[in-house]
């Protein structure tokens, strides 16, 4: 383990062509408090906001889940201020752990925080295309996660965060008023936002890339902050329309997903004419490529970084480019695995079924390719590393549980169990909560300008590595044991569940789990708050990285390249080429340092 | 640091493959009760020990790089953009597995739900509402009566709205607590009065939703005499966890004395589950309360009230 200090200071190899001066999108940094840092068009500084709205939910959805666990296996306990957790409040809490993590954690940091702040640094651009876009979309996440937080205060929402009618659409059948209304209203929101973002991340990433930046060239996390852009824009359309129509259903008396001749609670309804299983297409249209929407942004951040690390160029840079494109094609084709239980023809059933085993088909490229890019590599194990292969590792372990989902026949006992719960939560949970964290202690000295504690920071990661395995890896035994999920209390609820009895020593040891690992986040939040004022001061390019950000002081300057757009000559990962001196070719050294 | 992710990465490996491979019957699949259930139970063992494989090897990899290609001071590292070769065979192989998994599975599915029950099977009606099944059978004529939604109120024991203008519903019964025969096919429909259940009984591999507005027809065979446990696998509202009910699986002459008088025998027959972990000598298993096992002929209380 080198000692990061040590690193030498490599500024001056940022060669920055001035002749070419295209400042157009250099503007005058503001002065005043509000402009800078709370409507700012700075994409660094909205960054940043969306990064900081990503903890708090995360912190939030957190603690949810702690109070769940608690439930689960200690539901006589009495937390103070909140008191005995309740079988139907659980299903609050899941609903909002659910709604809070997808999308106000994994949808904003990976995408919207670092994809904001090092998507127009890594082409080279001064800012993203469409500033005032780019802050309007912050302000309109912000005001959806205010919004939530109302519908928490209320009345909590207990229909889960992919709030199905008939049961979202009538209130007398539990979805009760303003809970659910602020659910639906803060995801339409959410979505408006989303749509703002989308567009923006496209027109940069198409429009201003520096010279030399050819699409071939861009960092895989450009690349992937790329297709996630167009994922977004084709399925929070979606979305946000269901949003719209299921709010219309609840008090405007349409009937979109309402059939007729109901009776909720001896209530006849008024309803007629829909059908529930609209919803769920539409849900899940947006649904399924959301998925890949949290975790493609965490698949760039780890192939940038375990090529980094291992100084080696990435193993098959283009292969990794079309698995990306292959992975979000092929992800707005199998909607439908989400729905085998539904009633939907079985006959769909064999598409998406086989769409499904395709799109592993990729991700196993991907798989294969980190491994190959580790593999004669000479590897440093800073703390960014450690979670990039714990990325990998929890990859693995969560994509090897969806061929097993992918099958209807599987199906059948699985869906709905603690299997698929132990299945997301590795994959698209932790696996993408690991490419935050290990986005965050790489480029936290760009960031704030200095370094984060490597102690504290390995510490973390053993923590969270061991903790995550020994929290989700039991849940599979239980699904198959055919644990339900969205069950409150096992030994409360009318003393009925014998059935799983024997499952209960697992779930006090999950539990435990759970909270020794949530407890560890702490020495996180301290690393981070503690370094931005007193971690050592970091060299320009701490990580003898290649891409533009590390050409650049840190924190950046205002316009990113001060007026002078850098000229790339090589691609991203050149990495120990022979003959070259150092073991790193930036992506602005002179042509001539390394002719391909 | 690369040791120390050498051995938590394959003990973690380890840890989760031994469980998958002695896995004791607590945290498995619970014992088949279909006929169908065997061929699900080996699909899921083909699949099992494909990702086993797969996993294991993945993982080992991972651990063994780590620990072998750390920075050791050694000379530079390999300068590799990759292997097209190595990339295409990977790739195929990986679709030949996957692909390959699927289509092995798909005559499963299709025996389960492209065909219908064959003729003579055994009908019976299954309908969630919150926070409740209700199981009804059509009686000697093999017809279920009208259903009408002004009539359903659970007060008054109608919970189902059956017609009792309807001489179809004369015979019909309704239970809450489901017996079935063993050995005999069943032709189940599907009915949700509310909102969106699922009827999930592990033991039977079998689980479907029921869905406000459709009415879902479905066919599996019994074959294990025993009592289970419905779970409602889809969130249904605040009393969810509490949606469950008893299956009786029985023989052939109890389930023809259970249909001559259903109340009386249910009450001589509680369900008793669930048998088949060998949890009831547990002193806080009881049978459900018994309310939940009245079961009645329509027919009666409703001539009764006119
Ligand atoms: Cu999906
Ligand atoms: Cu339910």
């Amino acid at each position: 383990m080198g000692n990061v200090q040590n690193t030498p200071h490599r500024a001056d190899v940022g060669v920055v062509d001035s002749s070419v001066q295209h400042a157009a999108h250099a503007h005058a940094a503001p002065t005043g408090f509000i402009r800078k840092y709370i409507f700012s068009l700075d994409h660094k500084v909205i960054g940043l906001q969306y990064y900081f709205l990503a903890l708090a939910s995360v912190f939030t959805g957190l603690i949810l889940s702690v109070l769940m666990r608690i439930h689960l296996v200690w539901p006589e306990w009495a937390i103070p201020g909140i008191g005995i957790i309740k079988d139907e409040q659980y299903l609050g809490l899941l609903t909002l752990h659910g709604t809070f993590m997808v999308f106000f954690v994994l949808t904003t940091a990976p995408q919207s925080g670092f994809g904001n702040y090092f998507l127009p640094i890594q082409i080279g651009a001064a800012d993203m295309a469409f500033p005032v876009l780019n802050m309007l979309s912050f302000w309109t996440t912000f005001a959806a996660f205010i919004v939530m937080l109302g519908a928490f205060f209320t009345v909590m929402p207990i229909a889960g965060w992919t709030s199905y009618p008939t049961l979202s659409a009538l209130p007398n059948a539990g979805s009760l008023p303003w809970g659910q209304d602020l659910w639906l209203l803060s995801i339409a929101l959410f979505c408006a936002a989303s749509l703002m973002g989308a567009l923006n991340f496209i027109t940069t990433t198409l429009d201003l890339r520096c010279k030399g930046m050819s699409l071939w060239r861009m960092p895989l996390t450009c690349w992937t902050w790329f297709v996630t852009a167009i994922l977004g824009l084709l399925a929070f359309g979606v979305l946000l329309s269901g949003g719209l129509l299921l709010l219309l259903d609840r008090n405007a008396g349409t009937s979109f997903f309402v059939p007729g001749g109901l009776v909720v609670n001896g209530v006849q309804q008024r309803h007629e004419g829909g059908s529930p299983l609209l919803w769920q297409h539409l849900f899940w249209f947006f649904g399924h490529p959301e998925v890949y929407i949290a975790i493609l942004p965490g698949m760039g951040v780890a192939s940038q970084l375990l090529s980094t690390f291992s100084r080696k160029p990435i193993f098959g840079y283009r292969a990794m480019v079309f698995a990306v494109m292959a992975i979000g094609l092929l992800g707005f084709m199998v909607w439908g695995h989400h729905m085998f239980m539904s009633g939907m023809s079985p006959y769909t059933a064999f598409a998406f079924s086989l769409m499904t085993m395709a799109i592993g088909v990729p991700s196993a490229i991907k798989t294969f390719n980190w491994l190959g890019t580790m593999w004669r590599g000479k590897i440093r194990f800073y703390t960014p590393m450690l979670f990039a292969i714990g990325f990998v590792s929890l990859f693995v372990s969560g994509g090897l549980s969806g061929p097993f989902l992918a099958q209807p026949t599987l199906d059948i006992p699985l869906h709905d169990t603690f299997f698929v719960v132990a299945h997301f939560h590795l994959i698209m949970g932790v696996a993408a909560i690991f490419g935050i964290f290990a986005a965050t202690y790489y480029w936290f000295p760009k960031m704030f300008g200095r370094m984060m504690s490597e102690s504290l920071g390995r510490l973390h990661f053993w923590f969270t590595f061991v903790g995550t395995y020994a929290i989700f890896m039991p849940m599979h035994y239980e699904g198959m044991a055919g644990r339900p999920r969205r069950y409150g209390s096992m030994v409360v609820a009318g003393g009925l569940f014998n059935r799983l009895a024997a499952l209960m020593p697992l779930e006090k040891f999950i539990s435990i789990a759970a909270f020794v690992t949530a407890a560890a986040q702490l020495i996180f939040v301290i690393n981070l708050f503690w370094s931005m004022k007193k971690g050592e001061k970091a060299p320009v390019n701490p990580w003898e990285a290649t891409t533009l950000e590390w050409t650049i002081p840190s924190p950046p300057p205002h316009d990113n390249f001060a007026g002078n757009t850098p000229v790339v000559n090589h691609g991203p990962y050149e990495y120990s080429v022979p003959g070259v001196e150092r073991d790193y070719v930036m992506q602005t050294d002179p042509a001539s340092v390394h002719a391909h | 640091m690369g040791l120390a992710l050498l051995l938590v990465v394959w003990l973690i490996t380890f840890v989760s493959t031994y469980f998958f491979i002695a896995h004791p019957s607590w945290m498995w699949l619970p014992p088949v009760a279909t006929t169908y259930g065997p061929q699900i139970d080996s699909q899921f063992t083909y699949t099992y020990i494909a990702m086993g494989i797969v996993f294991v090897a993945a993982q080992v990899a991972l651990g063994l790089f780590a620990w072998k290609y750390r920075d050791r001071g050694h000379a530079a590292a390999y300068y590799s953009h990759g292997n097209i070769r190595l990339e295409a065979v990977w790739t195929i192989l990986t679709a030949i597995l996957f692909v390959g998994l699927n289509l092995m599975g798909q005559h499963i599915w299709a025996q389960a739900r492209f065909q219908g029950p064959s003729p003579g099977s055994e009908q019976v009606e299954i309908t969630g509402m919150q926070f409740q099944w209700y199981f009804r059978y059509p009686g000697s004529d093999g017809k279920y009566g009208r259903t009408l939604a002004k009539l359903e109120d659970p007060s008054t024991g109608n919970a189902l709205g059956i017609d009792p203008d309807d001489p179809a519903a004369k015979d019909d019964i309704v239970s809450s607590t489901l017996v079935l025969p063993v050995n005999r096919e069943l032709d189940v429909t599907l009915k949700a009065l509310d909102v969106i259940h699922d009827f999930f009984v592990p033991e039977f591999r079998f689980k479907q939703d029921a869905v406000p507005g459709l009415l879902i027809h479905m066919h599996f065979t019994p074959n294990r005499i025993g009592d289970y446990e419905i779970d409602c696998a889809e969130l249904c509202g605040s009393g969810h966890y509490k949606m469950r009910a008893g299956v009786k699986v029985v023989s052939e002459a109890d389930y023809q004395a259970f249909l001559k008088a259903p109340q009386q025998w249910l009450t001589e027959h509680p369900w008793n589950g669930p048998m088949s972990r060998g949890l009831m000598q547990e002193s806080e298993a009881k049978p459900p309360a018994p309310a939940l096992q009245l079961a009645m002929r329509h027919h009666q209380s409703q001539a009764e009230n006119h």
